[in-house]
């Protein structure tokens, strides 16, 4: 019994070591059904990421319908690049220049929420730290040397990242990420700041399946009529089984 | 007409039966087809398979009628299908869905035949189409997994095909026929398309009905074990038999509901199923440069990856993974009990079944880890258990104690 | 006691037929829907833009949408002055029954009464007819006076497109939605500019 005990808990324990790889995960907390912290998300997807980053399986057309928003509004204040209504949300900056920018071209992200999960994508986009060391002058605690520089810099004010080192009996020294400080001030508060982070998390969690809302909004529905479905060939059951027995 | 059989029917059924044994067959198999009238819960699970594999043909049908087996296109026609299709959302979800309910549903459907003897005299054929419907069932869903062309699917393809590989002399050869290239490729992605949609639909088609064509002919078993053929009536109607339609048709439908709400529940609220049933990691294009951090099959193929991995000789380890699925394949000659149920076998039986289902619950469990060295042990002790199932099965059964086996079904 | 069991049996039977086959006509709904055409043939079916400021007099310019020709001709006076007093050999002169948006039902079957714009398919079994502007006797018509012909099964179009007695086509050629930008561009496959009411 003792040894199952240790057992157990070394199962445990490896699990949470597993797990513990990335730094802790903030939760994100979006609300897909929330049309006004899409449409914010949207807003500021397309003004801080949509430069480098292409949507290349979305359309406008059908963000505009999903969100509530009207083609004017889209054409006006959200197609930056030319592209017709209709359209796939792809970018401008050709690859090819990205990669001698950035060393590598930034990832499309029509699905990256379904590929990292929102409280990843939520952790990452706060996660920025100042680091000389790096090319682009920052890193990240939840993607260690991220190419992506960090483009909120601005809104959240610099931070800084403080480390626990452990000495391991092997001799050698790990770094656990401990907290941020910040260096200067942004120009949103820090609850300003989730908030807008978790609206663009909330985007790309929509624009990783659209079809998400349609789903949700008939499940109730198809759910409720399968119930009576079930209830109904019970009775029908149960009534020719009286015959037997 | 001296070559026309003779047929009860007049009219227009008449006519038919005359041409078409419409009415014999009805009768045979489902009016005047006698089924014990004692069926459980676990006896619903055979025709909610026939009900999934109708759900794949169908979903399956309309998705090819959008899909690309092209490696350039694959990725992006998948979320076309998602996004720009009218409902191609809701037809590949019941399709993904529909694959993992698949093995839900087989797995049930095998672990009644273990609690209940099925396997056992005289139904031995029906257990090995069963078993072979299981292994087209699993090459289905590996090549159909390989379809959207993420990154899971590409390195999933690559050490599956790489297992054959490490067969002695014609390994390389044959790896290579079997990718038609050096490497999985646009090559393989095609020959998968073709053998998912067409070849092995057929041979599941072909399979099923031979499985039930054999179940038909002995009769179907039971909770008790026993066989109703043995206690007719003056009518040569078993006593403990009724007719499978109208009651067992009208049971089964009961649980095509049942069924339907859970499946549909998870179609519409979660179809990832938390990254179960569709992963994470192919949510990333394939890309033969980038390993995926942690490479696993889907769930239902964990227990032989699990096997797979315990042994440190890939060779070796491919030989357990098949061996695995071969011995299952021996049951109905392994267990030479003169008893078939559970419900009269005594604990050693109860206990070795037990060990045997826990540990490849386990192997499943083990099969989606990162593998630490204790579950390195924990996967070496769960597959030892799992085979000693069979040796011990087949010496304990040699002259097993029982309860007494009653005459007439129980209730 | 059997009769009142029978009916309440029935009762259940039709009951749960009904919802059941209820059920199935919801599901053969998403099958059904998505043979309609999808976003992506929706996106590449939407307006396309022509530039006529090219195209002389008497000639005309060929634009695809929705993978069908479109005709775009600038009729000439003589042309024009054909249209009226052919109305006893048309099949349709009125274009009563014939498909055009509501500002093309006239004479000329246009928005400005020179530029044609037409699908270039016959209303008949679909072949795309040939343009002959000449008012000169041809072999299939000693009296013709410009217009369209469909060498498949030999239809005759006036230079409105307006089908003559005597073909196998029923209707006029089908005039399409189209908006003028400017006096040198149009767009077809749609009938008013954006932000027009």
């Amino acid at each position: 019994m003792k040894n199952l005990i240790k057992i157990l808990i070394l199962l445990v324990s490896s699990q949470v070591l597993a797990s513990g790889e990335g730094a802790h995960l903030e939760k994100a907390e979006t609300n897909i059904r929330s049309k006004e912290s899409l449409r914010n998300g949207a807003k500021n997807y397309m003004n801080y990421c949509s430069g480098c980053h292409s949507l290349q399986y979305q359309r406008y057309k059908r963000m505009a319908e999903d969100l509530g928003l009207s083609k004017e509004e889209v054409e006006q204040n959200l197609i930056f690049t030319g592209a017709k209504y209709t359209d796939h949300m792809t970018m401008n900056m050709s690859s090819e220049d990205s990669e001698v920018w950035f060393g590598k071209a930034p990832p499309d992200l029509s699905v990256i929420a379904r590929a990292r999960g929102n409280d990843w994508l939520f952790s990452y986009l706060k996660g920025f730290y100042k680091d000389p060391s790096r090319p682009s002058g920052w890193n990240n605690t939840v993607f260690k040397n991220a190419s992506m520089p960090n483009v909120f810099w601005k809104q959240q004010g610099i931070q800084e990242a403080h480390f626990d080192e452990h000495k391991l009996d092997s001799g050698v020294v790990t770094h656990t990420f401990d907290k941020f400080s910040k260096l200067t001030d942004g120009t949103m508060s820090d609850e300003e700041f989730d908030h807008t982070v978790r609206d663009i998390v909330n985007f790309l969690d929509y624009t990783s399946e659209p079809a998400k809302l349609i789903r949700l909004a008939y499940a109730p529905w198809v759910l409720l009529f399968m119930v009576l479905l079930v209830l109904m060939t019970f009775l029908l059951k149960k009534e020719f089984f009286k015959d037997i027995h | 007409m001296a070559n026309t059989r003779e047929v009860k029917t007049t009219g227009f059924m008449g006519w038919i039966d005359k041409r078409l044994p419409v009415t014999q067959m009805w009768e045979d198999h489902l009016s005047k087809y006698y089924a014990p009238n004692n069926f459980n819960f676990w006896y619903f699970f055979g025709s909610l398979a026939m009900l999934v594999l109708v759900n794949q043909l169908l979903t399956g049908i309309w998705l090819t009628m959008h899909y690309k087996s092209d490696a350039a296109q694959a990725f992006g026609v998948v979320e076309y299908i998602m996004r720009d299709v009218p409902w191609g959302w809701l037809i590949r979800y019941l399709h993904t869905t529909g694959a993992s309910a698949f093995f839900i549903v087989v797995y049930l459907h095998m672990y009644r035949g273990l609690m209940y003897g099925s396997y056992k005299k005289p139904r031995e054929l029906i257990w090995v189409f069963g078993m072979l419907i299981y292994v087209a069932l699993m090459a289905e869903a590996f090549m159909g997994y390989v379809l959207p062309w993420g990154n899971m699917s590409y390195w999933g393809a690559k050490v599956i095909t790489q297992l054959f590989g490490v067969i002695p002399v014609i390994g390389d050869t044959l790896l290579e026929w079997i990718r038609g290239d050096y490497v999985v490729s646009d090559a393989t992605l095609n020959r998968f398309f073709a053998l998912h949609v067409v070849a092995v639909p057929l041979v599941l088609l072909v399979l099923v009905l031979m499985h039930i064509a054999a179940l038909h002919q002995v009769g179907s078993n039971n909770p008790d074990g026993i066989e109703i053929k043995e206690n007719k009536d003056e009518n040569g109607i078993p006593k403990d038999g009724i007719p499978f339609h109208p009651y067992y048709s009208v049971k089964d439908i009961f649980g095509v509901a049942v069924f339907l709400l859970i499946f549909l529940g998870v179609v519409f609220l979660n179809p990832q199923f938390g990254g179960l049933f569709l992963e994470h990691d192919n949510y990333t294009i394939a890309n033969p440069g980038v390993t995926p951090e942690h490479i696993k099959p889907v769930w239902y193929f964990t227990p032989f990856y699990a096997m797979l991995k315990a042994v440190p000789d890939p060779l070796g380890g491919m030989i357990l993974m098949f061996g695995a699925i071969i011995m299952l394949f021996t049951l109905p000659w392994v267990d030479r009990s003169e008893v078939k149920s559970i419900r009269y076998r005594l604990l050693p039986f109860k206990l070795a079944l037990a060990a045997f289902v826990i540990s490849f619950l386990v192997l499943g469990w083990l099969g989606m880890q990162s593998g630490s060295t204790v579950q390195k042990y924990m996967a070496i002790v769960c597959t030892a258990v799992y085979f000693l199932y069979f040796p011990f099965l087949f010496f304990y059964t040699k002259n097993e104690k029982h309860k007494p086996i009653p005459k007439r079904l129980t209730h | 006691m059997t009769d009142k069991v029978n009916e309440s049996r029935r009762n259940l039977l039709v009951g749960t037929s009904v919802v059941g086959v209820v059920g199935a006509v919801f599901a053969a709904v998403p099958f059904i829907k998505s043979w309609m055409p999808s976003e992506r043939a929706k996106s590449a079916g939407g307006p396309v833009e022509a530039n006529i400021s090219k195209l002389e007099l008497g000639q005309k310019i060929q634009v695809m949408w929705r993978g069908q020709p479109i005709f775009l001709v600038k009729r000439d006076k003589n042309q024009l002055n054909t249209l009226e007093g052919l109305a006893s050999k048309l099949k349709d002169p009125s274009s009563e029954s014939s498909i055009q948006p509501e500002f093309a039902k006239n004479l000329h079957r246009s928005k400005k009464e020179e530029l044609l714009v037409l699908v270039g398919i016959c209303t008949h079994l679909g072949c795309s007819p040939k343009f002959y502007p000449e008012i000169v006797p041809q072999a299939f018509d000693a009296d013709w006076k410009s217009g369209f012909y469909c060498p498949c099964h030999n239809s005759k179009f006036d230079i409105s497109g307006r089908v003559f007695s005597g073909s196998p086509a029923g209707t006029n050629l089908v005039v399409p939605p189209y908006v003028f930008v400017d006096d040198e561009n149009l767009i077809i496959g749609m009938d008013k500019l954006e932000g027009e009411a």
